[in-house]
């Protein structure tokens, strides 16, 4: 028995049912929650080390033993993903704080950003398949509420599409958890995989491993399932927009990647085949939507879309040094991204519209938020000493070693479009004439720059201090690679 | 043009009681035979729900005063907290026990710490189905 695995799940759950019960007391909603979300990330923090220095975690609901009853298992894959997670949700709430409005807050707003988290944070530590469900319903039943909460025509429009996809990607998930119970008779994780290798993955259980590819790339947007994501995220507030695009796509992609490295890895020629040209692809219509618009919001939605496909296809490079590199790549997308959209939030609230088209020359009067936004895209394109440069060496260098030339040099190609979309935001709205004088600018950035910061801060930490991060995300790696460890720690045979 | 509903009115006043009763019983007899906190907590909400046909929002409002939205609160608070209980005996979250002590008047009757979270079940339920209820019938 380990608490340190639960008490980041419950915190935010707590904290929660707190917040409802101040639902008239903004001040206070404000304090619980920064005050959560400090105690939270301490003690994820502590589990990392904890994980790192003595294996894997599990905590085992209820007193039942492994396979009977819930078991939450935190191996440092999850653990530093509950780190990330929180930093960002963290950083994306304290620039609620100037952004949001009364109107939201009035309305719970803070209450279902903590049961987002919960959601979250409950599907990176579960180790059972049928609750990675429920955890996936926590997340999306209050992604639905954020998404609409404020009740603007664009939300509604939006949120009928985003719920409509949704619930059939998790009645499919019913589906194919129903189909995997019917063959194997079991729906922990660890026993799974077990009975998986005894009947060595035949025909019918590839056909349950494709659907869950499915089911999780509807959640994770990749190629040809990501039809939804642009215009979703377009419509909710810059905060919400923040935390969804640093948060919900990437447990979809983190499914993928339990799922096909502990559960259906027998028939890989075929599955990962499969994977690996479905990123592709994703990295490709990612990359043509971020240069076609001339929209900031639009242009980061669509590098979302290219950051999935390029996480992914480290599911096919099998080889420690490719999860390794997709790990990275995958932590620093999180961090980033949330940078990228506080920041573009800020453009927004001065200059009132996501057009670029009608902004310039904002370097003039807010040179801070301008220098920053450089930094965070050349982050983001994976400039040496920055955090999204080691992802991508990585990658790189085992798509070399196992010869997916075709994957090399898409990625390389992909950072170029990746660089001149965000360099296009950068330029257009920065530099140039300016558009609108002093007076005419719609809101100031007192209070909204801070958060970024901080997430930059993070994120060049990730770049110049990878001597410390490596070992840690190379131990994930070496989890994930080798199943047996995983299945060793939860069914202590 | 005045409706005379007194018939429902007075069969609504016996049902109800009889209704909320028999979501009480489900409750208790969860353990052992079909029913728990979610068909009781519905149970109970239909006799709200009875009443609320019979009568009118506000007076219901009147004879309940309870905010739905935070018997919600309550009824999640309720059920994590008895998860959290298991961790003053260093045992896993959400561990239950049970014992058969011997009450006074009724005799030996079995005991378990799952009933109290179905009890935040039971309140989840009612706060919820209410909270819909009332919204969408006060809404324009």
């Amino acid at each position: 028995m380990n608490n340190l695995v639960i008490l980041p799940l419950i915190i935010p759950l707590i904290t929660g049912i707190i917040l409802m019960f101040l639902k008239d007391h903004v001040r206070f909603q404000r304090i619980v929650s920064v005050l959560s979300f400090i105690i939270n990330i301490g003690l994820s923090f502590m589990l990392v080390q904890n994980v790192y220095e003595h294996g894997i975690q599990t905590h085992e609901l209820g007193n039942w033993p492994a396979p009977f009853g819930i078991v939450l298992v935190a191996d440092l894959l999850a653990s530093m993903l509950v780190l990330t997670a929180n930093i960002v949700s963290f950083c994306c709430v304290l620039f609620a704080f100037r952004s949001i409005g009364s109107g939201r807050e009035n309305f719970s707003f803070y209450a279902f950003v903590q049961f987002l988290i919960t959601g979250v944070i409950g599907a990176f530590l579960t180790g059972d398949i049928f609750n990675l469900f429920v955890f996936f319903e926590v997340m999306l039943m209050s992604s639905y509420v954020l998404i609409v909460l404020g009740g603007t025509k664009i939300q509604l429009r939006e949120s009928i599409k985003y719920i409509l996809v949704n619930v059939i990607s998790s009645a499919l998930f019913v589906i194919a958890v129903g189909y995997l119970y019917s063959v194997t008779g079991t729906l922990n994780m660890a026993d799974l995989s077990v009975k998986i290798k005894e009947v060595g993955q035949p025909g019918i259980l590839t056909v349950i491993a494709i659907l869950f590819l499915v089911v999780f790339g509807l959640k994770g947007a990749i190629f040809p399932l990501y039809f939804w994501l642009p215009s979703s995220y377009q419509a909710p507030p810059s905060a919400v927009t923040a935390l969804f695009g640093a948060l919900l796509t990437k447990v979809g992609v983190y499914s993928i990647f339990r799922t096909f490295t502990l559960l259906f890895y027998h028939d890989q020629p075929f599955t990962h085949t499969l994977i690996g040209y479905m990123a592709l692809l994703t990295i490709v219509i990612g990359c043509i939507g971020a240069i076609a618009y001339s929209d900031i919001k639009q242009i980061l939605i669509y590098n979302i879309v290219i950051a999935v496909g390029v996480i992914l296809y480290g599911v096919t490079i099998a080889t420690p040094e490719g999860l390794t590199g997709s790990i990275y790549y995958l932590l620093h997308d999180m961090v980033i991204k949330g940078t990228l959209f506080l920041l573009a939030g800020a453009v927004i609230v001065v200059t009132g519209t996501s057009d670029m088209k009608q902004m310039g020359g904002l370097i003039k009067r807010h040179p801070l938020l301008g220098w920053m936004f450089f930094v965070a895209t050349i982050a983001l394109a994976g400039i040496p000493p920055l955090s999204g440069f080691i992802g991508k060496l990585l990658l790189l260098r085992s798509g070399l070693e196992t010869e997916n030339y075709t994957f090399v040099a898409i990625l390389l190609i992909s950072s170029l479009a990746v660089l001149y979309s965000v360099m296009k935001i950068f330029m257009n709205c920065f530099w140039r004439e300016p558009k609108l004088s002093a007076e005419q600018e719609k809101g100031s950035t007192k209070g909204l720059l801070y958060p970024s910061a901080l997430l930059l801060v993070l994120s060049i930490f990730m770049g110049v201090g990878a001597e410390w991060i490596y070992p840690y995300v190379a131990d994930a790696a070496k989890t994930l690679a080798d199943p047996s460890i995983y299945i060793h720690s939860v069914l202590k045979e | 043009m005045k409706v005379n509903d007194l018939i429902l009115q007075t069969v609504t006043k016996v049902v109800a009681f009889i209704i909320l009763i028999f979501s009480i019983y489900l409750f208790w007899t969860g353990h052992y035979t079909p029913g728990g906190g979610f068909v009781g907590g519905l149970m109970a909400s239909s006799a709200l729900v009875l009443m609320l046909l019979a009568f009118d929002v506000k007076t219901i409002k009147n004879v309940i005063p309870f905010d739905y939205k935070m018997i919600i609160a309550t009824g999640l608070f309720i059920a994590v907290a008895t998860g959290l209980g298991s961790f003053v005996f260093d045992v896993p979250f959400l561990t239950h026990t049970f014992g058969h002590p011997h009450l006074p008047g009724l005799g030996e009757v079995s005991l378990a710490t799952a009933s109290l979270f179905d009890l935040g079940v039971y309140l989840v339920v009612v706060g919820v189905t209410m909270t819909i209820i009332q919204t969408i019938g006060e809404s324009e």
